[in-house]
């Protein structure tokens, strides 16, 4: 009762509301921008007042970005990529970070501090030696060569680690090895289940990182038909005369499907950062 | 069960203990294995690499030679490298120091209890986020074109501004840039704010309003003192991030990225002397610098936040007293 009290609108709170509201129109105006402008043929853009209101060109210009690029593979592209990676992530983090919660070993603690150590390297510290790595693998140019270097997360193992040992009680473990139960089949059938929401968490913290990593893929993709999304939308804007109706119509269908699962996700979106960040 | 372990236990030859012990050992050894092979791999392997190359004479395919320092001072000599080095501070600072200042408003105000519909402005404020780098640097490519129509050109009209050319003008670039970093990441730090503020305990508030505190005082001494370890997270991130910054300006540039320089990075400088211009051994000693220089840099904001909050402290201790 006193909380809804609390909440009854007051004079007071009028300039805040207009501070969120600016706040809020400033951040999705992008978003409906990039509709309008899909919408519209590329000469709108010149047009004063400028194109505020949907146009009727939003099939015609789909239609030029799939003539330009192989919109659906570079599409399935980042899919299997992000999926793979993800899924490799989570397999590798999850048995570290049980080792390590779990686990005595001599050299556990030095090796914990070298991955946390890890973190603070940046990616482009190793850029030319990763690119040669990956040509003399042969995988330039192959989404092996793409995926190859996300598969370091060092971040996974810190968040696995830390949900292991907070929600996977000693006395279980213990029971279960007195009943038996090999390290791995623990693995299997206590950990994993009890981990899941952790999964959720890295999941989307390692799907949204890969999806939208730009610089690697640039580098390691160079043939229209092994473009990920980012590579492919990068390349329409490289001609010399920009369609700007394709363009942003290239990137408007490329970005819905992220905002339909952020929309129904976005609980776990949000709590993904904090939890990935605070822990 | 309580039971039948403890019967178990003493039944349990000690034998069997100790191999259970080394079980556990190998399965810990087994299973950190993947990562450490993965970081090998393409962590620690290329990392040395990179400061073996940097010492070197090498374009990828022959013969490497070493040159001792020499990559280092050509580098250090190149007008260039300073020129995108400045570049990244400039727009570095234009990028995330207001993104931390709104961020801190923005989730302060999300956490006020006389406020409705916060979910649907923390989602919205979020949702900039979820795009990827490229998307908003091609949307923003359009809005900033260097065009006279374009409607950020429109926007400034409003107040009186000529037209700027965007992707040529010195600052225009920069200003473009930075509002794009702006624009993606100031939903990212509101989340981690508000999330930093909801871990403050409610009842130090209402303590600090029976002692006749007002809300400006209990922002300055109450909130940002709590909240200074997520302040300084994201200080750190963003700090690390804005001087790799890469995307954004190649993506808004287009085929020009890497022929003129008004926004060119310390990461796109790196990139176009491995791969325009396949001097790998300079592009590793670029990468060496870029290092020691996101570690100085780095530490040296986080020290500086840390000092800062500590002196805010000072002065309220002394006026208590």
């Amino acid at each position: 009762m006193r909380k809804d009290h609390k909440k009854k609108f007051s004079l007071g709170s009028i300039p805040i509301y207009a501070v969120l509201i600016f706040a809020t129109l400033f951040s999705l105006f992008p978003f409906y921008w990039m509709f309008v402008m899909a919408t519209r043929p590329s000469e709108a853009y010149n047009s004063i007042p400028p194109a505020l209101i949907p146009g009727t060109k939003l099939v015609e210009n789909f239609q030029n970005v799939l003539d330009s690029i192989p919109f659906f593979q570079s599409m399935w592209n980042t899919v299997l990529l992000c999926t793979s990676v993800t899924l490799v992530v989570l397999l590798i983090s999850s048995l570290a970070g049980f080792a390590f919660a779990k686990f005595h070993f001599p050299g556990k603690n030095v090796l914990f501090i070298l991955i946390l150590l890890t973190m603070v390297i940046p990616p482009q510290l190793g850029l030319i030696p990763q690119y040669y790595l990956v040509s003399k693998l042969g995988w330039l140019d192959t989404l092996f060569g793409a995926g190859i270097l996300y598969l370091l997360n060092p971040l996974g193992i810190f968040l696995m680690r830390q949900y292991v040992s907070q929600s996977v009680p000693d006395e279980l473990m213990e029971a279960a090895k007195l009943d038996g139960c090999s390290n791995f089949r623990i693995y299997r059938s206590i950990v994993l289940p009890i981990i899941k929401p952790a999964f959720a968490t890295l999941g989307i913290i390692v799907f949204t990182l890969v999806w939208g990593e730009f610089l690697w893929q640039f580098t390691v993709l160079r043939s229209p038909e092994s473009y990920t999304l980012q590579v492919a939308l990068a390349s329409l804007n490289n001609a010399y005369n920009v369609d700007f109706g394709m363009l942003l119509s290239g990137v408007f269908w490329a970005t819905v499907p992220l905002i339909v699962i952020f929309l129904m996700f976005n609980k776990l979106f949000i709590s993904s950062i904090t939890e990935g960040s605070i822990k | 069960m309580e039971l039948t372990r403890a019967k178990q236990e003493t039944n349990t030859p000690k034998k069997k203990k100790l191999s259970e012990k080394k079980k556990d050992m190998v399965s810990g050894y087994l299973y950190i294995a993947p990562f450490f092979i993965v970081f090998a791999v393409i962590g620690l392997y290329p990392a040395i690499f990179s400061i073996v190359l940097a010492f070197q004479k090498w374009n990828g395919f022959g013969e490497m030679q070493f040159v001792g320092w020499q990559n280092f001072s050509l580098v250090l000599q190149d007008p260039l490298f300073w020129k995108s080095l400045y570049n990244t501070f400039i727009m570095g600072i234009l990028g995330t120091a207001p993104q931390l200042l709104v961020g801190i408003v923005l989730a302060y105000f999300l956490n006020m209890a006389a406020i409705k519909f916060t979910n649907f402005f923390r989602v919205s404020i979020f949702m900039p986020y979820i795009t990827s780098m490229v998307a908003v640097a091609l949307v923003f490519g359009v809005f900033f074109s260097s065009n006279e129509a374009a409607l950020a050109n429109y926007v400034i009209g409003w107040f009186g501004i000529d037209p700027v050319n965007w992707k040529t003008s010195e600052w225009g670039a920069k200003i473009a840039i930075s509002l794009m970093v702006f624009w993606r990441w100031v939903g990212y730090n509101t989340i981690i704010y508000l999330a930093g503020l909801q871990s403050i305990p409610k009842d130090l508030y209402e303590a600090a309003t029976i002692d006749g505190a007002n809300k400006v005082q209990q922002f300055f001494h109450i909130t940002i003192p709590l909240l200074k370890p997520f302040i300084l997270l994201t200080v750190f991130m963003s700090t690390v991030g804005a001087m790799q910054l890469f995307a954004e300006p190649t993506v808004f540039l287009g085929s020009s990225a890497f022929s003129r320089d008004e926004a060119m990075t310390v990461v796109m400088y790196l990139y176009r002397d491995a791969f325009s211009l396949n001097s790998f051994g300079t592009a590793s000693a670029t990468a060496v610098l870029l290092l020691i220089i996101i570690v100085i840099v780095a530490s040296l904001n986080t020290w500086l936040t840390s000092g800062s909050k500590r002196k805010k402290g000072g002065v309220k201790n002394a006026k208590r007293s």
